[in-house]
């Protein structure tokens, strides 16, 4: 009994530490966008909202914010929705080497998110026809997210049981209806963690959108961010905090609707 | 399966848009780039574009559409952009590059003259006799001329007039040699500041370093660090120079810390606007856009009295290049034609039109700045005595850094010599140490002297 | 799982891959074999060399074997990975996901809050905040602790980038551990507690076995998310004196600031090699217990 209050304190102590730390570095978003003269120092506000008022004169910042969106959201219901086929059909069908294939896929993807991969990554996307087009920056985003979330989908589909896959086939289901109705609801709340992990991947993603992309008007909030600068690449820490409030609100909120709606977590809930 | 529907609706849509191209028969469209943007990065010279230029050339160019692709990002970043581009043949057709990419856009095949592109009124333009040889220069390479000028920069050192009276100093202050600094250092630290003296090292401030540090002591030791195609080794001027750093940094005249921030070029400026920092050695820009009162980076509400600035002095008098008592850098960017350009002709109307006198002094009316031209200088540089100084007295004893594709690697070498002396080594060691890296660089130890 | 529980077939499973399989084939493999090809030329961004790029074999290879800052850097990313992703990531991630797997409400809602938004944030953005914490004059942290001055990012770079790879990654493993942990049924640790056994004994026997793929899982993942992140520049740009510069940001440097495509398109390809050896490092480790315990406990089906 002594054991267990022991732990329970020492649990209890190491929860309280672990939120502190995970907090701490968040504080300069809460108070550096309130602040009238904003510096790198953590502060209480001198309190203002003329940096929002300022960032919205920025022509691109709020524009750059639906780009985000659009491309971020674009990749991630493409990764989501093609990973989860792949990932079905990897789990369920035995395709001889699938694991190496997939591991390969993984090491290559390594080398495509690099700053190496630039000049094929951009011919690529010159050939097709891709440049300065919304589409162009989730195919690729697309292609460097697919093979992790195919690898840990795959995860979740393998330890879903198939009882009831083998019932309803009895019942005359389809394999597409099977895959709808019974393992996309089971593993829903890990598609949602991938969307959010895709989206979120994307966000913060500067060079190959910023190559990818002319007209500043396609460009998303993360290459917007890089431009509020000065001359001599002095941050202007006023538009910066406050755009990257702005800027990481649409991420949060679209974790907390999913985590509402679908379950935040990997791997649907039944106990095997 | 609703997210596959909405998937595929979504891709339709975006395919759909990313087709749309505005172009109506029998008009002609004309791109520029720039490394700016309005509400970020350099927006003066960005809005500049949007509002005077645009509309000034459409409007006696009738069938002519222009756009502007802004970027204002990081030089390297947009660099990048602008060889991808340009390796693929496509791109904005006037483009603003630093004078310092010239080179190795040339050799790439990125950029032919401009009289090869624009044709034979390239030659006649009324501009040429405006704009000094010198700063034509950045514009240059073998010889032909690539670009036109925007404007130019010296460098001088700030120092601070109220820490200078408390270090009982007098002024203005001119040092005559690299020694009457480190006295003044020496006194202003009795005085109690916290850093004396500002000279950028090390490889966290990058160009910032070669550019205020590193190649204007070089030029004072009497030194180029190009010159009749051989790079400068570890010559008894570079020996100097580190020496020179070494004085500064193991003696508490500097912080070495400082040297190695990922952000210590923008502490640097905040600490001289705070009276930590008495001399600083920078560019104008520091001037017009860092201490600015009023949209400065760091503003000094009493710039004008408070910050006094002097040239940047040889070795010793006299010892600098061409004999010089003082010495100075200067880079600036220009703007070329793109070669594949589908109407190349009036891409350098264009260009023309953007470096006339009115377009310089319109482009001016955002902030005093050198510009490449004397006529508009002569009128517009009254405003600002400071700039006034640095085009009468900094330009005329400047020199430009050497246009060749290699030179953004050994200024790296350069900066990393500064590093080593600033944390500690001997200059012997890190000269040694520049060396070998130098001759990996430039192709073996012919093309070096010294 | 491979009695094709949903009747799928070679043929609708082909089907069913197939779209995420064209466009890894077009945006993934092409590139990146691309890329392998450029590490074996001398490519450059400008200059004369971005005009007639030449094959030169192995050289890349063999100047990046031979540059002391090459080296020095994968030295720097081993550490930086050890530290961040397996010790700082799965570690706290598992403790987290232990310590929380009894509580409910709303501690374990803010924790898991907590934790998920330090990975969801943009990298820039947290790029600066932790810039604002660390920072020497103005620090967040030196205010807390009393230090004024201390040069968190300067005199321990290193350190300081692990504890923020740590920081920013810990949800993942923290997630996945959680759902892994849902699959050991209380009944057996409540066994093995009756029989004596700490908790130390109780993970190693009990809960280990049952988790050990996701162990493995999480390892190859994280481990390879590391290797690659470029996030650490925000905050240090791989400095003083290149202390901190971890292979992507070494990669970075040489192909986009010096513009040695070739070189660094090389380098890309060494990294591939140097992660595959780890995965193969965890898979060995993992898959030779598995054998061992098999043998050992003669049943009881792995998880």
């Amino acid at each position: 009994m002594i054991r267990h209050t022991v732990g329970r304190l020492v649990s209890t102590v190491f929860v309280a530490v672990v939120l502190a730390l995970f907090a701490l570095p968040m504080l300069w978003l809460a108070a550096a966008p309130f602040d009238a003269s904003p510096t790198i120092t953590t502060s209480v506000p001198e309190f203002t909202l003329a940096n929002f008022a300022a960032i919205l004169d920025n022509p691109y910042a709020l524009g750059s914010i639906g780009n985000s969106l659009i491309q971020g959201g674009g990749a991630a219901v493409l990764v989501v929705v093609l990973a989860a086929l792949a990932a079905y059909a990897l789990s369920r069908v035995s395709v001889p080497g699938r694991d190496v294939l997939l591991y390969l896929l993984l090491l290559l993807s390594s080398v495509v998110t690099g700053t190496a991969a630039m000049v094929p990554i951009f011919e690529l996307a010159t050939r097709l026809n891709l440049i300065d087009t919304h589409l162009g920056v989730i195919l690729v985003v697309s292609g460097g997210l697919l093979p992790a979330a195919i690898f840990i989908l795959k995860d979740f589909m393998d330890e879903t049981p198939t009882s009831y896959e083998e019932s309803a086939r009895v019942f005359g289901a389809s394999p597409l209806q099977i895959l709808r109705h019974i393992t996309v609801p089971l593993v829903r709340p890990g598609l949602a963690t991938i969307g959010v992990w895709a989206l979120a991947s994307v966000w913060g993603g500067f060079l190959f959108q910023f190559i990818l992309l002319r007209d500043p008007e396609k460009s998303p909030g993360s290459v917007i961010l890089y431009t509020l600068y000065t001359e001599g690449g002095a941050p202007k820490l006023d538009l910066i905090s406050t755009f990257s409030l702005l800027y990481s609100l649409p991420v949060v909120a679209m974790y907390l609707f999913v985590s509402q709606r679908y379950g935040f977590r990997f791997h649907g809930g039944i106990k095997r | 399966m609703r997210p596959v529907l909405i998937g595929a609706a979504l891709l339709l849509a975006l395919a759909a848009c990313g087709t749309g191209q505005p172009s109506s028969p029998g008009s002609v469209t004309l791109t520029i780039a720039a490394n700016s943007i309005s509400g970020g990065k350099n927006s003066e010279s960005a809005d500049w574009i949007r509002t005077w230029v645009i509309p000034e050339f459409e409007r006696s160019h009738q069938n002519v559409k222009v756009l502007f692709q802004p970027s204002g990002v990081e030089d390297e970043q947009y660099k990048t952009k602008l060889s991808l581009d340009l390796k693929s043949k496509t791109g904005a057709d006037v483009i603003d590059v630093d004078g310092i990419w010239v080179g190795e856009f040339a050799q790439a095949g990125y950029i032919k003259p401009l009289a090869e592109v624009g044709g034979p009124t390239v030659d006649g333009w009324e501009g040429w006799s405006q704009i000094p040889q010198a700063v034509q220069g950045l514009g240059i390479f073998d010889g032909k001329k690539y670009g036109l000028p925007q404007g130019t920069d010296g460098r001088v050192l700030f120092y601070n007039r109220t820490l200078f009276k408390k270090a009982g100093l007098p002024e203005p202050w001119q040092p005559a040699s690299w020694q009457e600094i480190i006295d003044a250092g020496t006194k202003l630290k009795a005085a109690g500041v916290p850093v004396p003296i500002q000279i950028n090292a090390g490889t966290a401030m990058g160009e910032a370093t070669t550019m205020q540090g590193a190649l204007p002591l070089l030029t004072g030791a009497g030194s180029e660090i190009y010159t009749t195609g051989k790079w400068t080794g570890a010559s008894q001027a570079m020996k100097d120079v580190l020496g020179f750093y070494q004085q500064i940094y193991s003696k508490g005249l500097g912080d070495p810390k400082l040297q190695q921030e990922a952000k210590g070029r923008d502490k640097s400026f905040a600490q001289f606007a705070e009276g930590k920092i008495a001399i600083l050695a920078e560019s104008d820009y520091f001037w017009r856009s860092v201490i600015e009162p009023k949209a400065g980076v760091a503003p000094m509400a009493e710039r004008d009295a408070v910050v006094g600035y002097a040239k940047i002095p040889a070795k010793q008098p006299g010892g600098g290049i061409r004999g010089q008592d003082f010495v100075s850098m200067s880079g600036g960017a220009v703007r070329v034609l793109n070669p594949f350009s589908k109407n190349p002709k009036l891409a350098w109307e264009l260009l023309a039109f953007m470096h006339s006198a009115a377009a310089t002094k319109s482009q001016l009316a955002g902030q005093v700045r050198i510009s490449a031209r004397d006529d508009v200088n002569a009128e517009v540089l009254t405003a600002d005595p400071m700039l006034k100084y640095i085009a009468e007295e900094v330009l005329p004893i400047t020199a430009y850094r050497p246009p060749l594709g290699v030179y953004p690697q050994v200024s790296v070498a350069l900066q990393e010599a500064t590093a080593a002396v600033v944390s500690g080594a001997s200059p012997e060691e890190a000269a040694v140490a520049y060396q070998t890296k130098l001759e990996r660089l430039v192709g073996g130890a012919a093309n070096i002297a010294g | 799982m491979i009695t094709d529980a949903a009747g799928l077939g070679r043929a609708r499973a082909t089907a069913f891959v197939l779209p995420a399989l064209v466009l890894i084939a077009v945006f993934l493999v092409f590139p990146a074999l691309w890329t392998i090809y450029l590490g074996l030329t001398d490519y450059r961004l400008t200059g004369l060399q971005a005009a007639n790029p030449q094959v030169v074999g192995l050289d890349n290879y063999t100047s990046a074997l031979g540059d002391p800052r090459f080296l020095s850097s994968l030295w720097l990313t081993v550490a930086y990975v050890g530290g961040s992703a397996v010790i700082g990531q799965a570690g706290l991630g598992f403790a987290l996901a232990w310590v929380l797997r009894t509580r409910r409400g709303t501690v374990r809602r803010l924790v898991e809050g907590v934790v998920l938004l330090s990975w969801i944030l943009p990298s820039t953005v947290v790029g600066f905040l932790w810039f604002a914490l660390l920072d020497r004059d103005g620090g967040t942290l030196n205010a807390l602790l009393g230090t004024p001055g201390f040069a968190w990012l300067l005199d321990h770079p290193l350190l300081s980038i692990i504890v923020f790879n740590t920081w920013r990654g810990t949800a993942f493993s923290m997630m996945l551990y959680s759902a892994a942990l849902e699959n050991v049924p209380p009944s057996h640790l409540e066994t093995a507690r009756l029989a004596g056994a700490n908790v130390f004994q109780q993970l190693r026997d009990v809960v280990f076995p049952l988790i050990r793929r996701h162990v493995l899982t999480n390892l190859l993942l994280i481990s390879l998310w590391t290797f690659n992140d470029f996030t650490p520049f925000v905050l240090t740009g791989g400095g003083p004196e290149g202390r901190s510069e971890i292979l992507p940001i070494y990669v970075y440097n040489i192909a986009l600031r010096g513009g040695e495509l070739g070189l660094g398109a090389a380098v890309s390809f060494l990294i591939l090699l140097i992660n595959l050896v780890f995965a193969l490092a965890y898979l060995r480790l993992l898959r030779g217990r598995r054998r061992q315990e098999a043998t050992a406990a003669a049943g009881g089906p792995p998880a």
